[in-house]
C-alpha cells in the first residue's frame, strides 16, 4: 500500500508500473499543504501506481543541495516528496506531487512547481491559517491554483462564504469542500483547479491542428462553488 | 579497515555539487526514460547498470527511476546523462509534440478527468 521500499527493483519489475512506449503528454500538478491535511491521501486516491516518493536533500537554509559547490559538510536534512500517476483519456499522464508547506522549502518548492500546471492547495477547517504560508508560495510562484478544504470529522463546518473570507481568496479561486479519501470528491477538485487553469490562460488565435480538442462536454456536477 | 585507496569518497553520480554537467540541462523530473538494447559498458559505476535494468522491461520518467532506485533525482538525472551519452539510453521531453499549446494541454487535461468522472 505504501511506496515501494524494500529490496532491489530491478529484482522484481513486476512491481514497477511502467508507461506504456507511446507518445504520451505528461504533466504535473501539485497538491500542497500544511502537515497532515491529506496531501498523501489524495495522490493515493487517485494515483494508478502505489505512491512513490524521492528523498530530497535540503540544508539547513532550505538550500537545495545542488546549489551548495563545495560544501559538502554542509548540514543537510532530507524531506519526501511523494507522488502518484493517473493516465487519462486522450493519451496524457497526470503526476501529482505532494509538496511541503513550509516555508523552509522555499526552493525545493520552486524546483519541484518549474512546469506544472497548477496548484491544488489543500487546507483543514481547523487551522487554516496554516495554510496561508503554500499559498503564499503559490502565489509568488505565480501558479493558479484551487482550494480545497477536506472535512475532518470534529472539524467545524464553516460555510464557504465564511471559509473564503478567512482565507481572503481572490474571487476567482476555486473552494471547494472535499474528502480526499473519495475518489469522486478528489476528482471533482482537480476539475475545479484544471478549469480554472484554463480562465487564466488566453484565447488562442488558431487551434491548433494537431493538438485540437473536441468541444468539452458540460462539467460534471461538483461541489465546486459557483464562480463569476 | 582496508589500505586500499578508495578512488574517491563520494560516487560520481551524487557528488553533483553546483557542478554543470554537459547533457543534463534538458533534463526534468518528467522526462522520460527508455533503455537501448546496447548494455552499459562496464566501467561506468553499478547504479548506471541499476538504473539501465530498471529501465530494461519500460519505460519510466526520471522521478519514478529515482524513487524506485531510491536516489535524489539530481543523482538520478546525472546517472541518465552518462548513460544517453553511452548511446545505451533515449530521453524524450514530457511533452512530445512542440506544438502544443498551454492551452490545449489544459483542455485536454479537464476532457481527460471529466471522463474519469
Ligand atoms: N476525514 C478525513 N480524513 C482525512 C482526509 N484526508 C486525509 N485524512 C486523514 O488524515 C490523516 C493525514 O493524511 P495524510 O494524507 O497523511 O496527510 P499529509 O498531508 O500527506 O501529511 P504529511 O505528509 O505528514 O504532511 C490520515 O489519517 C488520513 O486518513 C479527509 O479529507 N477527510
Ligand atoms: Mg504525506
Amino acid at each position: 500500500m505504501d511506496s515501494v521500499r524494500s529490496g532491489s527493483p530491478a529484482d522484481r519489475p513486476s512491481r514497477v508500473g511502467y508507461l506504456p512506449d507511446r507518445d504520451q503528454t505528461l504533466m504535473k500538478l501539485l497538491v500542497a499543504g500544511p502537515f497532515g491535511v491529506g496531501k498523501t491521501t489524495l495522490i493515493r486516491t487517485l494515483s494508478e501506481i502505489a505512491t512513490l516518493h524521492t528523498e530530497e536533500a535540503m540544508t539547513e537554509t532550505g538550500r537545495p543541495v545542488d546549489d551548495l559547490a563545495g560544501l559538502p559538510e554542509k548540514a543537510t536534512t532530507t524531506v519526501a516528496v511523494d507522488f502518484g500517476r493517473l493516465t487519462l483519456p486522450g493519451n496524457l499522464v497526470l503526476y501529482m506531487f505532494g509538496t511541503p508547506g513550509q516555508r523552509r522549502f522555499f526552493p525545493l518548492w520552486q524546483d519541484i512547481a518549474r512546469g506544472a500546471l497548477g496548484a491544488l492547495v489543500l487546507a483543514d477547517t481547523r487551522r487554516l491559517a496554516d495554510s496561508f504560508e503554500i499559498m503564499d508560495m503559490v502565489e509568488e510562484q505565480g501558479l493558479p491554483y484551487a482550494v480545497a478544504v477536506n472535512c475532518f470529522p470534529d472539524a467545524p463546518g464553516h460555510s464557504v462564504e465564511v471559509l473564503r473570507a478567512h482565507l481572503d481568496l481572490h474571487p476567482a479561486t476555486p473552494l471547494l469542500l472535499c474528502d480526499a479519501r473519495e475518489r469522486g470528491a478528489s476528482l471533482d477538485a482537480l476539475i475545479a483547479l484544471a478549469e480554472h487553469v484554463l480562465d487564466g490562460l488566453p484565447a488562442e488565435a488558431a487551434p491548433a491542428p494537431a493538438a485540437s480538442v473536441p468541444p468539452a462536454p458540460a462539467p460534471a456536477a461538483s461541489a465546486a462553488e459557483e464562480r463569476p | 579497515m582496508t589500505a586500499v585507496p578508495r578512488r574517491r569518497m563520494v560516487p560520481a553520480y551524487l557528488a553533483t555539487g553546483g557542478r554543470t554537467r554537459p547533457g543534463t540541462a534538458g533534463f526534468d523530473r518528467l522526462t522520460v526514460l527508455f533503455a537501448d538494447r546496447a548494455e552499459p559498458p562496464r566501467e561506468l559505476e553499478p547504479e548506471h547498470h541499476r538504473l539501465w535494468e530498471l529501465l530494461r522491461p519500460g519505460a519510466l520518467t526520471v522521478v519514478e527511476a529515482a524513487a524506485h532506485l531510491r536516489l535524489p533525482v539530481s543523482a538520478t538525472v546525472f546517472l541518465a546523462a552518462d548513460l544517453v551519452e553511452a548511446g545505451c539510453l533515449r530521453a524524450r521531453a514530457p511533452i512530445p509534440r512542440a506544438q502544443q499549446t498551454d492551452r490545449s494541454i489544459v483542455e485536454r487535461l479537464l476532457v481527460g478527468l471529466r471522463a474519469l468522472r
